[in-house]
């Protein structure tokens, strides 16, 4: 069975929840409300989570990783460093100080959390990629869109659902 | 008064913003050609430095620092603005700051970019600047890992770097608007590869939200970091009129208020040359005064404590620098330095200066020229008056070179800073449009709890 694509664009956050919650408590074959279901926003919104539904995020793994590797990775490089005593002359002084290396572990510490961060963030949310054919410019600006991927079977519905709630408009094309 | 008009369509958000891009008002191009000239008068200062040796600087035998390493850490000082504005009034849920924000953090990197320029100027031979880093050579030459001057200079690197990135993934969503409201030339492909394929979808945007308030959680202690570090060049050292604990403290507070006194200035700057009125409003400017009048105050108390503590310290070295600073060659500069760090700031206090912008631009340029002869109150008299007597009385006055680099410096930092502005939203879009959003949602239920309670219901 073929696939479709649809997105729908709503002048506010109020209909399009509206519009999930009822294709929350639509049963519809062919499409799965939890899986086939992405909001499109011009701006953050916490309501968005609120009725999508709890969705893990992961970047803050990403964090404790990034930190800890910059961390070690840069006390251990700098110790290393101060280790190789015959070209480093200590003078009796301690082959490896705790104090000062602690400064650049802190450091390496931030570096770390915040460039691990970033990568993150990157491949948690798909970034960089390609943008999908049904995108409209009016989302970055004041429109919220409903993109659903569904069976050929279930278009039908779904669309008299995004009509019944009053869509500005309908995009629709043939999907993979 | 509302910091912001609640009705603005967000259509209109864009298009405002999106013409700032485009037609700015003919002041925006004096500013740049006079930053041009300016930079050009630096770049020729660093052509004959670099030509005939450090010595045209005027620098010498105590005095190796100069007006180099002062404007340094007034630069670096500057920069911590965009992290209070952006990183701590973000975490603080301010949301007046949403407008003002993406320029302080501008603010910060070029800030930033224009002190790593007064190390390797400071170096004299910056062909050999790649002997700072720490790798096995056959000179067998190391950096020493327990000097603050090492710490520097990776405390920089990671604030540099981490605000850059700060700054570019929170404006990633404005760089998709960009994208789709521009249709041609090269604007447009610089935009489409930069917002990264941004949709707004709801999975981009919740792990937007976490990556940003994570990153805005590791620059606060960075940023305290970076000062205190630099602080430490001084504070570490045995020398007299540095060797002072409160002085990471009070290189903190001295980035901050240099910061915000920059804020004002570029807030009544970009207000005016990018027509936006209705976004950089006066309630928004009041409540930065006040931060600025807060933290001058901090500023000023930490002052006192550095000059209590040494006067009634048994460090007569210090204690002597300290006569020198209020009574020697300096005198001027640092009762200038007092009066426009510590008096001029008295200003903010009356309400009918808060908004008032000509005086607000005028105090804030006096502000940050106290906290600029700051940082060389700092470095100069103790280099003159040192614990060896063959240092006394030794003043010295910098070439007209490195007062030719300080000047250009000023216009680096607005080249970057004016050109960051027409090429890249300096207001952000979809904060601006996030506050419109909850501001009239909840004026909205006031409204509505207002009539509840005006009915008599609810009240019981």
């Amino acid at each position: 069975m073929g696939q479709r694509h649809l997105l729908a664009l709503y002048s506010n956050f109020d209909e399009a929840e509206a519009v999930v919650k009822e294709l929350r408590n639509t049963e519809i074959k062919g499409f799965d409300v939890n899986r086939d279901l992405i909001v499109k926003s011009p701006i953050e919104h916490p309501e968005v989570e609120g009725f999508l539904g709890n969705k893990p995020v992961r970047v803050q793994w990403f964090t404790l990783g990034g930190s800890l590797m910059g961390g070690l990775l840069g006390f251990f490089l700098i110790s290393g460093a101060q280790a190789n005593f015959y070209a480093q002359f200590k003078g009796g002084k301690p082959i490896v100080p705790f104090p000062p290396n602690f400064v650049l572990t802190y450091e390496m510490f931030i570096l770390g959390g915040v460039f691990i961060s970033v990568l993150g963030f990157l491949i948690c949310a798909g970034l960089p990629g390609r943008r999908s054919p049904l995108y409209s410019a009016n989302v970055s600006e004041d429109q919220i869109g409903i993109l659903v991927k569904s069976d050929d079977s279930a278009a039908n519905a779904l669309k008299a659902i995004f009509v019944k709630h009053q869509a500005l408009e309908i995009q629709e094309e043939a999907g993979k | 008064m509302k910091d912001i008009r609640e009705d603005i369509a967000w259509a209109k958000i864009n298009q405002d913003v999106l013409k700032s891009l485009e037609n700015p008002r003919k002041l925006y191009w004096v500013i740049l050609f006079v930053a041009l000239a300016m930079l050009g008068v630096a770049v020729g200062c660093e052509v004959y430095q670099y030509n005939v040796g450090m010595g045209v600087a005027n620098m010498d035998n105590p005095h190796m620092w100069g007006l180099y390493i002062a404007t340094f850490i007034f630069w670096i000082g500057m920069s911590h603005s965009g992290t209070l504005l952006s990183a701590i009034l973000h975490l603080m849920h301010a949301d007046w700051r949403k407008p003002i924000y993406r320029f302080a953090e501008a603010m910060t990197t070029f800030s930033l970019m224009t002190a790593g320029l007064f190390v390797a100027v400071h170096l004299g031979r910056v062909w050999q600047i790649y002997y700072a880093l720490p790798y096995p050579n056959e000179r067998g030459a190391w950096p020493n890992f327990q000097s603050p001057l090492l710490w520097d200079a990776m405390a920089i690197f990671t604030y540099l770097s981490s605000s850059i990135i700060f700054l570019y993934v929170g404006m990633i969503p404005d760089l998709a608007i960009c994208r789709d409201r521009i249709h041609e030339g090269w604007r447009k492909k610089l935009y489409t590869l930069l917002s990264l394929g941004w949709e707004g979808t709801d999975r981009q945007w919740r792990n937007f939200r976490v990556t940003y308030l994570t990153v805005a959680c590791f620059l606060i202690p960075l940023a305290v970091s970076v000062h205190s570090i630099v602080a430490s060049d001084f504070g570490m050292s045995q020398q007299p009129g540095w060797h002072i604990t409160s002085f990471p403290p009070y290189f903190v507070a001295g980035a901050l208020y240099s910061g915000c006194a920059a804020i004002i200035t570029l807030f009544i700057i970009l207000r005016y040359v990018f027509k936006f009125e209705e976004y950089m409003t006066l309630p928004i400017l009041k409540k930065i005064v006040r931060l600025t009048f807060a933290i001058a105050m901090v500023w000023t108390y930490l002052n006192a404590v550095e000059f209590a503590s040494v006067w009634y310290s048994h460090d007569q070295a210090s204690k002597d620098v300290l006569i020198q600073k209020a009574s020697g060659t300096y005198a001027p500069f640092w009762w200038a330095m007092i009066f426009c760090g510590s008096i001029v700031p008295l200003a903010l206090a009356f309400k009918r200066f808060q908004t008032n912008i000509p005086v607000l631009f005028a105090v804030s340029l006096l502000l940050n020229l106290g906290m600029w002869l700051e940082r060389w109150m700092i470095v100069a008299p103790t280099f003159s008056h040192g614990i060896y007597p063959w240092t006394w009385d030794h003043d010295q006055w910098p070439s007209f070179v490195q007062w030719g680099m300080v000047f250009g410096s000023f216009g680096w930092f607005t080249l970057l800073f004016m050109v960051f502005c027409k090429v890249f939203p300096s207001v952000s879009m979809y904060e601006v449009k996030e506050m419109v959003y909850h501001r009239s949602k909840e004026t909205k239920k006031q409204e509505e709890t207002g009539k509840f309670a005006a009915a008599g219901k609810g009240a019981h």
